[in-house]
């Protein structure tokens, strides 16, 4: 038998993993800048990011309690995924089944945008 | 009053620093590391098994298998002659660097030339947590659906190849390939893919040439 190893012993979607990195990357910046308190904070995510608005939502108000970012209101921004076809130019939004080019069929194709996934902006009160 | 501090910062740099590290302490060794994945029954371990034997006496195989629960996996590994560590996440959907980092020390990897990490069946997040591993492979099987690539996009983004499983069930499934692989072939050009069975052995060399030219290659390099 492998060795076993237990490393979280709870239930939890990827959310958590991810709500935890955004408040330890908001609580960061915020101290550099000797801000007392987070009030908000700006994230994009893209359309093809897994990530769940309302489970970081629903984290966020558990784990930030305590910290300067408790009761900061998270704001999401959604970013369509946009491809580009190499062969006509012809940029689109994919829906459904159509990931090659809806102009000429071609799938010689460059994702411009819906993969991001990042933490924009805080907005932060009573700098020091 | 309230001040606006710009920061852009991926949401998971801290995860994908330590996958770095992770892949350090593997190029410290000279193990090629691989991550696979792939949603639940696609046959992940079928896959590894297959692997090890087909590869034994030529390569010196570890497994890190992450699961919900139970060693069922690792224990397969080791019963076709891997050296095998088991994660159970205890619910976590898919495996990240630190749970890899704390595996890494339960392997000898000065005795080992590859290193599959078999991460948790699904097919939604597992790409968005980097390991530290030097390819992933994603695990496709004919009856799951030829509209996965469709559905989720997102893991059929980064892989370095595809194996599509299962194709001794083509007469039994609805599966149209080509359309199957134009969705791969949007996403990501040019990737390396192979059609195998791991129930009938069919296309196995193929994968079994490629993967130890990418373990021989590594270890030149």
């Amino acid at each position: 038998m492998g060795a076993d190893l237990q490393v979280r012993p709870w239930f939890y979607m990827h959310e958590l993993a991810v709500t935890e990195s955004i408040l330890e990357i908001a609580i960061r910046h915020a101290q550099e800048q000797n801000a007392r308190r987070i009030t908000d904070l700006y994230l994009v995510l893209g359309q093809w990011s897994t990530v769940v608005d309302d489970s970081v939502q629903f984290y966020w108000d558990i784990i930030s309690d305590g910290t300067i970012a408790k009761s900061a209101t998270l704001h999401f921004r959604r970013v369509k995924a946009e491809l580009a076809c190499q062969d006509c130019g012809e940029e689109y939004h994919p829906v459904n089944e159509t990931l090659a080019c809806p102009k000429c069929g071609g799938t010689n194709v460059k994702v411009k945008a819906g993969e991001e996934f990042f933490l924009e902006a805080i907005d932060v009160e009573e700098l020091t | 009053m309230t001040q606006r501090i710009p920061i852009v910062e991926k949401i998971l740099s801290a995860n994908d620093h330590l996958a770095l590290e992770n892949q350090a302490r593997f190029d410290g060794a000279g193990v090629f590391a691989l991550n696979f994945m792939a949603s639940p029954g696609a046959g992940k371990t079928s896959l590894i098994e297959q692997t090890v034997k087909g590869l034994q006496g030529r390569l010196r195989i570890g497994m890190i298998n992450g699961d919900i629960a139970t060693s069922l996996d690792a224990d397969r590994a080791q019963a076709a002659g891997a050296t095998a560590v088991q994660i159970n996440t205890g619910g976590d959907c898919h495996l990240d660097a630190v749970m890899v980092q704390s595996a890494i020390t339960q392997l000898n990897l000065t005795a080992l030339d590859l290193v599959i990490i078999e991460n948790v069946g699904n097919l939604v997040c597992p790409a968005e947590f980097k390991l530290g591993t030097h390819k992933s492979i994603l695990v496709a099987s004919i009856p799951e659906g030829d509209d996965k690539p469709y559905k989720y996009p997102g893991m059929y983004r980064g892989v370095d190849a595809v194996v599509i499983n299962k194709i001794d069930l083509m007469p039994y499934v609805p599966f149209r390939i080509d359309f199957f692989k134009k969705g791969i072939e949007v996403l990501n050009p040019g990737v390396t893919q192979f059609e195998l069975s791991c129930q009938t052995g069919e296309g196995l060399s193929g994968w079994l040439e490629w993967l130890e030219i990418q373990v021989r290659e590594y270890k030149k390099a």
